[in-house]
């Protein structure tokens, strides 16, 4: 991230303290959490929301005429108007509420890839994607003889726009790519993808998973068509996402699927839909997980994003530091703008085993392809083991688990 | 490279005591986990153009295979993983069960494993990987053999 300045206060420990799970031992050790790229932690004041909702005020949303139905309506309504205040939208008629990035993808390739693309046109992705962003579009292509074509990376794990420039023609129709990746770090540039891709008259679709929890996003800045993120990875709860998208195109796309909510008239000879956002959302929505992400996006936005890129900048920079100190670890994914995100591997230890081992020292990080094969058969490993900071880690943090890989890898060499 | 088929000097019954007293000789984790990082890597070598297809466990993190021997009515196992806690597993597996006539293993659960504590101890990915190299084992030991 371009490093912005953290402005007081910033104080790691009250932080840290409003996590209940981060206050626990495991294995006997203090617990060190440096696998939030998966999931972040929860703090209590989402906790508490979630609970609040459901101790006082559960109830099914919209077209309620009693009290708590008017509350739980508040409350998920409230959600989406935050998110839509997160996101910069221009409305929250512009936020659907989905449970999370991969859900928000595949409306998007169903939604609006399947009744406009047909044999020859092209969708374009980075080779570093998660898979949530390329089998939706593997699915699509399938269906509609469309072709899939990819952005080749450097060995730092840059996407090369050159050769995206290249790819780009009048066949071009969907160019959908990672603010974030999820396995090795690398922050894409999206504006210049975006700009690129209008060009020649395709939509963009940003998966921003893992930079909503790390840098402030602008989806208007941006310039992108669609945007999606999930809750869970930005304090929130699981089972929540959101898809952000121009109100046009939401209005011009067919529903996803049929059912209650979504619906404005139904009669046995056909129905009319409701309108945006409420036609893509049947059946009864997440509210509590709704309610708690609103909860979660106003305590990172409290907190302030610029201090929590700020600070994980500074994390990012020290852990890569001692990480390459470390003899027989090579990381993978240096791009030159970086998440904070350590993906390594051991030219003689498997990243499982460092995983396994590690976590008996109460450090928990991930290990294998994080979703992202195509990324890991690209810098020629089956596997790494993965380090993702949150704004709550510490450089104590860090240093516990350099001295933990330390150990581990006495053990296994 | 052939297979070692030297047949064992104890039962399935003492291999499987065996290994449970060796581990209950250390009262840390850690410990076990070294002394089972350590057998694996006295694993013999397992040559290329055996990592093979039909030699392959799946379900595994990493990469595993096990390689089948039969000599005078006893079947043989050899085995390599990439991972170091895995090449410890087939250590213990093999110390078992290799060397056995067929329906000696086919009728042998691995109680070594629960003893040890293995199955509360790995995680659920490890004891899936497990398992699959244990149900390999049975599935040679269910075919009919050819020397």
């Amino acid at each position: 991230m371009n490093a912005p300045a953290i402005t007081t206060p910033f104080d790691v420990d009250a932080i840290r303290s409003q996590f209940p799970a981060l206050q626990q031992q495991v294995h006997g050790k203090p617990l060190v959490y440096l696998d939030n790229a998966a999931t972040s932690q929860k703090p209590q004041c989402v906790i508490d929301a979630i609970d609040h909702y459901y101790s006082l005020d559960n109830s099914n949303v919209h077209r309620g005429v009693h009290a708590l139905s008017e509350r739980a309506t508040q409350g998920y309504e409230g959600a989406r108007e935050i998110t839509a205040q997160f996101l910069n939208a221009n409305s929250s008629k512009e936020i659907v509420f989905v449970r999370g990035t991969t859900e928000a993808i595949n409306l998007i390739a169903q939604g609006y890839g399947r009744p406009r693309l047909k044999a020859g046109d092209e969708i374009i992705i980075g080779h570093i994607e998660h898979h949530s962003n390329i089998v939706p579009w593997q699915m699509l292509c399938e269906q509609t003889g469309a072709e899939l074509k990819v952005i080749p990376v450097n060995d730092d794990a840059e996407l090369q726009l050159d050769e995206y420039q290249k790819l780009l023609s009048d066949k071009t129709k969907i160019v959908s790519v990672g603010h974030v990746s999820n396995a090795l770090g690398t922050i894409n540039p999206i504006k210049q993808i975006a700009e690129m891709a209008h060009a020649v008259g395709a939509v963009v679709i940003s998966d921003g998973a893992q930079a909503t929890p790390h840098t402030k996003v602008d989806v208007q800045d941006l310039g992108v068509d669609f945007y999606a993120f999930s809750g869970h990875k930005v304090y929130g709860p699981t089972g929540i996402g959101a898809l952000w998208a121009k109100a046009e195109l939401l209005e011009a796309m067919s529903p996803y699927q049929g059912g209650g909510e979504m619906i404005k008239v139904v009669s046995l000879d056909g129905s009319t839909y409701n309108s945006i956002p409420h036609k893509f959302e049947a059946g009864t929505p997440n509210i509590a997980g709704a309610v708690g992400l609103g909860e979660a996006l106003k305590w990172v936005q409290n907190i302030g994003l610029d201090n929590v890129a700020a600070w994980e900048n500074e994390l990012l920079a020290y852990g890569t530091e001692r990480l390459s100190e470390f003899d027989g670890v090579r990381i993978i994914g240096t791009a030159a703008r970086k998440a904070s995100i350590l993906s390594f591997v051991f030219d003689d230890a498997h990243a499982a085993d460092v995983g396994s081992l590690i976590d008996r020292f109460g450090i928990a990080i991930r290990a294998g392809h994080h979703c992202a094969m195509p990324a890991m058969e690209r810098f020629g490993v089956g596997a790494t083991a993965r380090a993702s900071l949150a704004v709550y880690n510490t450089k104590a943090d860090i240093d516990a688990f350099i001295e933990a890989l330390e150990k581990t890898r006495n053990m296994l060499v | 490279m052939m297979i070692d088929t030297t047949a064992p000097t104890n039962s399935i019954e003492e291999a499987q005591a065996e290994l449970i007293e060796e581990f209950g000789f250390f009262e840390d984790w850690m410990d076990r986990y070294q002394y089972l990082i350590d057998l694996g890597k006295k694993l013999a070598d397992f040559p290329e153009d055996w990592r093979i297809q039909d030699y392959k466990i799946e379900g595994c993190q990493s990469q595993v295979w096990i390689k089948p021997a039969f000599d005078d009515g006893r079947l043989y196992f050899q085995g390599y993983s990439d991972s170091a806690i895995v090449s410890g597993l087939i250590a213990v597996i093999t110390r078992v069960y290799s060397g056995r006539q067929p329906q000696e293993i086919s009728s042998t659960p691995p109680e070594f494993i629960g003893a040890i504590g293995f199955t509360e101890h790995l995680s659920p990915t490890r004891s899936n990987g497990l398992h699959a190299m244990l149900e390999k084992i049975y599935s040679y030991a269910r075919q009919p053999q050819e020397n």
